[in-house]
């Protein structure tokens, strides 16, 4: 017995052998496995979303000239265990004019919304990918925004003003950031073709790009947006301190209280990990496709360890942003979201669709071959994937006149230009100035 | 102060588009005890009304009753933020209505501190504007900047941050050994610490939507509602009592006003932003001019000032600090009264406030640097 525990920690087939003692194997391969990995996903991610916190408030210190938590295990590394116990044992509290039911619920929407897209995140080839739909990523987009009725729900039922503000701010945010969040994939999955998120993953390896390089403008309006739909600063309204107190969860405590905190750092990770599965090649790094021949248990470990570090890469802009950022105005938030973002994606949508075209029609021309196959996504031969990363980099431009155009004339389209200095008024030493109005303002102007 | 009204009749929320909210008195960025009642539609604040005294302590009826020397404790906790600020007012108040020549090197030293004290307010103003709108580093940045200042108070005045800075004359004791250096070390690295913190805002876009044109308030408006400070500057009067009646060393100084042009909360940033630079000009202007000798004035063994009534300010760093003083020739004043320079600039608040949305609200009071003690007294 001793012996077999040590299988759980061997590879994957030692496992199956474990486990076919027990169980037939219609039913391991269809009950047994798929909860094995619901709950390591589960348990790892749970972990990750805590530690996450952690480091969020590590990094945050090292950038505001402090060491952040300190007294709780060595360098304070238990800190997030000391939280969820402090957290689990705390009262919850349910205001007296609350709607109980919709009160106690609304986090479990939150945080079932954020967990569940983790089902189809393709962590890493082999076992890695947990299920593999063909609508992968529509079922990411569908799920994680039923996360906002949560918000909503919360904020309605604390029957609280600031909550219900919160409420719907986030409403009306995540509403907005959707559509250009969802606008912003069309690019991406002009070249992939599918919309499971492994076959995505698959079609950079067979073209051996990411398609961040194709597609730079898509990937920053999908972050952007990924940002603002995370409720994160400088998008984090729903929630802004300052002024809503704590926006929609201000009646919340102890345990429900974290459970949307933890939704929020699961969706964070979310948004990141889609992001490094649809632009940054997923698993795939240049060399590690040597080691899937003779190690192929160790190319598994080695991509996952891959796709969690481009994942943390991203979570680490999350808190970069965060902590360096100025807070939006609600107006602006929404001015970004429809005047700037919107625009983007259907820019770069059109932009997409003219440089495949355009590198189809250059097949052939003058002996040049820009294609190599198009069965699983588009493969494109070297010429072809220097002209359509230079026609990626060049949608940058395209885009900003675009966008240009559209909003020069709005109110705060050139902020930058505000001049930046005051007039100094000085008087000889030792004689004394009066007061003198140097700008004749009427009291209605 | 206007009233708001409050719907008698029980409407639901969807009925009436306006929406009563309570701001404070336990809200995170009202600098303090300041319960505001918003009315609002949607976010949009339509009127609002202050409701102040929620940290009453009667300092004003209190001082009838002190003898002039023990008053001064009481009015270095009116701001406390500029607790050497607002001692000086009452000693050089009282010193004016005795006549008392005080020795230039106590001047020196009481410009040096107050001018430290002006710079430690605007960073803890920077501190809490930039928390107000959502930038949390500023926070601790500036509060590091403020700690070498308070390390300095600590050592000089035995206190961080309600001061016990002058006494009625002079000072209480001269400097202690290594004043001179700390205050140049401080004078030395301020720059560019300062230059560090402009560039988390000068330039950064959501900073400038969240501040050019917010909260605009009109030079002719400033001055009828009697704003001063910062505040007044940053609508483009040139108005300094630093300059137009030179108090302590003020006179033998060379520093410029920085003036606004806008009236908006960008320009009352910049303006704070540059006296900060002035006051450390100042500052360096005085070490290096620092007179010696002694530090206190020869004073009567009671203090009886003459009859009269009499009125001193200065410039303290929210603005024009001032204090009327009735004396009825006993020990005792008979009536102290305190000109405070938050109360008057949140008057303010009203007009900058209305149209703009409760995240303005927020910044509105961030930029007025209003310090609860004071302005409830």
């Amino acid at each position: 017995m001793t012996m077999d525990i040590f299988a759980l920690f061997a590879p994957p087939n030692l496992i199956d052998s474990f486990l076919l003692k027990f169980f037939a194997p219609e039913t391991m391969n269809y009950v047994v496995w798929p909860f094995i990995q619901i709950g390591a996903v589960a348990t790892v991610l749970a972990g990750w979303a805590a530690y996450a916190s952690y480091l969020e408030r590590k990094i945050s210190a090292f950038m505001q000239a402090r060491l952040g938590p300190m007294r709780v295990g060595p360098w304070g590394l238990l800190q997030p265990i000391a939280d969820a116990i402090k957290l689990m044992t705390k009262e919850d509290l349910t205001p007296d004019d609350a709607d109980p039911f919709i009160f106690k619920y609304a986090p479990y929407i939150s945080v079932v919304a954020a967990f569940i897209v983790f089902a189809v995140i393709p962590f890493a080839p082999d076992w890695g990918v947990i299920t593999d739909i063909n609508i992968g990523l529509l079922f990411v987009l569908s799920v994680s925004s039923v996360g906002v009725l949560a918000l909503i729900l919360a904020g309605w039922s604390s029957n609280s003003k600031y909550a219900l503000l919160g409420g719907l701010r986030s409403s009306a945010q995540m509403v907005s950031y959707e559509v250009s969040m969802g606008l912003s994939l069309v690019g991406a999955l002009m070249f992939a073709r599918t919309l499971s998120l492994s076959g995505i993953v698959q079609a950079q390896g067979l073209d051996s790009i990411w398609y961040f390089f194709y597609q730079p403008l898509g990937f920053v309006i999908f972050f952007i947006s990924g940002i603002a739909e995370n409720n994160r600063a400088p998008f984090d309204l729903p929630e802004a301190e300052s002024e809503l107190v704590a926006g929609f969860h201000t009646e919340y405590s102890g345990m429900r209280w974290s459970l949307f905190f933890m939704a929020e750092y699961a969706a964070m990770i979310v948004v990141s990990a889609v992001a490094v599965t649809l632009y940054l090649g997923g698993w795939y790094f240049p060399g590690t496709w040597r080691l899937m021949a003779s190690y192929p248990v160790l190319y598994v470990f080695v991509s996952l360890f891959i796709f969690v570090s481009k994942t943390a890469i991203l979570l680490y802009l999350y808190f970069w942003f965060r902590w360096t950022f100025p807070r939006y105005r609600y107006d602006q938030l929404m001015d970004l979201g429809w005047k700037w973002m919107i625009p983007a994606s259907l820019v770069n949508i059109v932009w997409t669709a003219l440089a495949i075209f355009v590198v189809q029609a250059l097949n052939g021309w003058g002996g040049l071959r820009t294609i190599q196959s198009l069965t699983h996504g588009v493969n494109l031969t070297w010429a072809g994937k220097i002209i359509m990363v230079a026609f990626g980099f060049g949608g940058l431009f395209v885009t900003a006149a675009v966008l240009s155009m559209l909003n020069w004339r709005s109110r705060d389209f050139n902020l930058k230009k505000h001049r930046r200095q005051v007039r100094l008024v000085n008087s000889p030493k030792g004689q004394t100035a009066v007061a003198s109005i140097t700008k004749a303002v009427t009291s209605d102007g | 102060m206007h009233q708001v009204e409050v719907a008698t009749t029980q409407e639901t929320l969807l009925d009436n588009p306006e929406m009563i909210l309570n701001m404070g008195p336990q809200h995170p960025s009202t600098h303090g005890v300041l319960r505001i009642i918003l009315r609002l539609d949607g976010e949009t604040v339509i009127d609002l009304d202050c409701d102040i005294g929620y940290l009453h302590r009667g300092m004003e009826k209190i001082a009838e009753h002190r003898l002039y020397p023990m008053i001064a404790p009481y009015w270095d906790r009116l701001d406390y933020i500029a607790a050497v600020s607002n001692g000086l007012v009452w000693v050089e108040t009282v010193e004016q209505m005795l006549g008392l020549e005080v020795p230039p090197r106590a001047h020196y030293i009481r410009t040096i501190l107050t001018e430290l004290n002006r710079i430690a307010s605007h960073l803890l103003w920077l501190a809490t504007h930039g928390l107000d709108i959502g930038s949390f580093t500023v926070l601790l940045w500036a509060l590091r900047e403020r700690e070498e200042i308070l390390k300095i108070f600590e050592q000089q005045f035995g206190a961080r941050l309600t001061c016990h800075a002058w006494r009625i004359g002079g000072m209480p004791s001269d400097t202690y050994a290594d004043f001179e250096k700390d205050v140049q070390r401080f004078v030395d690295n301020f720059p560019a610490r300062l230059a560090e913190y402009e560039t988390l805002l000068s330039e950064n876009r959501i900073w400038l939507g969240r501040t050019v044109g917010i909260g605009v308030i009109s030079a002719a408006d400033a001055i009828a509602i009697g704003l001063s400070g910062p505040a007044l500057r940053g609508s483009g009067v040139a108005w300094d009592i630093r300059k137009s009646r030179p108090y302590a060393a003020y006179a033998d100084m060379d520093f410029d006003v920085p003036v606004g042009e806008n009236g908006d909360t960008y320009d009352r940033y910049l303006v704070r932003l540059e006296e900060m630079r002035q006051s450390r000009r100042i500052v360096q202007q005085a070490l290096t001019n620092l007179p010696d000798g002694p530090v206190n004035a020869k004073l009567p063994k009671i203090i009886k000032p003459p009859v009269g009534d009499y009125y001193h300010s200065i410039e303290g760093p929210k603005g024009e600090i001032g204090c009327y003083l009735v004396s009825d020739g006993t020990s005792r004043p008979h009536r102290v009264r305190v000109r405070p320079p938050c109360l008057i600039n949140l008057q303010a608040l009203r007009q900058m406030c209305i149209g703009h949305l409760v995240a303005d609200v927020v910044a509105i009071i961030g930029t007025l640097d209003i310090v609860l003690g004071e302005i409830d007294r």
